[in-house]
């Protein structure tokens, strides 16, 4: 029964006026993610080093991916497809954000970042502090001072 | 988002027992059914063997949760960082044609109140998702978050910042967190 259920749901909006509100609702949605995966790829040449890079690189993209998604459901409209796009979202917001921390944590491990373009930084000092002295928890002290190193060249 | 605490989370890692499973376990089914895009006798039993496997498998440590949840403050939570997640997107996009991108960024040092992992977790999640803010190290032991600010310069911006996450951690909290720990951060 939930089968037939799943088919009289995907004729549900199938009226025309209806269907070329939602196709066109779905066109704006296309154009906007098209727009923030653009500024991305800007951002990811024209911010100055590897921490403000990853922000361009992996945020406005979740967004993006969020309204081709809606616009795929928009534009579908069967509960099938549905369904099947939410692990899409729920994934992209699940492993975004861990491989931005595990980039950003190597980077500024590695020293690959500019000190100048940072106003305030309020870890150097711990993991030097954490260099020094073994925390107990193992918070900060693996490779100590190697966060001093300066970047090459940019 | 709880790395190099390797210690720690060997001291935690005995065999969660089925009734602590068992969200996990329901979650994976149901993730197994929406993949298939279909619900029959056939996608329920082999979902229940592939997350049985899976969880066998690739063994995690048992997440405590705090017994407490509050749907409400939990759509509030949710409808809050959907909101700051279209409009953060959109001025880190504007930020990345302007003339001069990100003149100056910070990383500050937060001490969360609370000692839960999970909520520590959701914290990070949101405020790396959230365009401008970045988590680039995690104190577990002490409950601090290392985060790469965007375009903050003055120390009022700075306070911003800080007081920004601060903010999401007590949205979680009144949402998700254990009575004792809501209570200490609600004033």
């Amino acid at each position: 029964m939930i089968a037939d259920l799943v088919r009289a749901s995907t004729t549900f909006v199938d009226s025309e006026p209806v269907a070329t509100i939602l196709d066109g609702i779905a066109a704006v949605l296309i154009l906007l993610a098209a727009f923030l995966t653009l500024a991305a790829a800007v951002g990811l040449i024209r911010f100055p080093d590897a921490l403000a890079r990853l922000h361009a690189a992996t945020k406005p993209q979740i967004l993006g991916v969020i309204l081709v998604v809606a616009a795929i459901a928009l534009s579908v409209r069967s509960w099938v497809v549905l369904l099947l796009l939410i692990p899409v979202i729920v994934f992209q917001l699940l492993t975004a954000p861990i491989s931005a921390h595990m980039v950003a944590r190597a980077g500024y491990r590695a020293g690959d970042y500019d000190p100048d373009t940072l106003a305030v930084d309020e870890l150097a000092p711990d993991v030097a502090a954490a260099g020094r002295s073994e925390l107990p928890g193992g918070g900060l002290d693996d490779e100590p001072g190697t966060a001093q190193g300066q970047r090459g060249g940019s | 988002m709880t790395d190099n605490s390797v210690a720690v989370v060997s001291e935690t890692s005995r065999r969660a027992s089925l009734r602590e499973q068992l969200p996990l376990l329901v979650a994976l089914v149901v993730l197994w059914m929406l993949l298939w895009g279909s619900l029959t006798p056939l996608t329920i039993v082999t979902g229940i063997v592939v997350a049985i496997a899976v969880t066998r498998a690739f063994y995690l440590p048992p997440v405590e949760l705090s017994g407490r949840f509050n749907p409400f403050w939990f759509a509030v939570f949710l409808g809050r960082f959907l909101g700051e997640l279209v409009i953060a997107s959109f001025q880190v996009a504007l930020q990345a044609f302007a003339a001069t991108p990100v003149p100056r960024s910070a990383i500050l040092r937060i001490e969360l109140r609370t000692r839960s992992d999970f909520i520590m977790t959701g914290v990070s999640l949101a405020v790396s998702l959230v365009p401008g803010s970045l988590v680039v190290e995690v104190d577990r032991t002490n409950a601090r978050l290392y985060v790469h600010q965007l375009n903050a310069r003055t120390p009022d911006e700075l306070e911003k910042a800080r007081a920004h996450v601060l903010s999401l951690e007590h949205d979680l909290l009144r949402a998700w967190g254990s009575r004792d720990e809501w209570q200490a951060v609600r004033s």
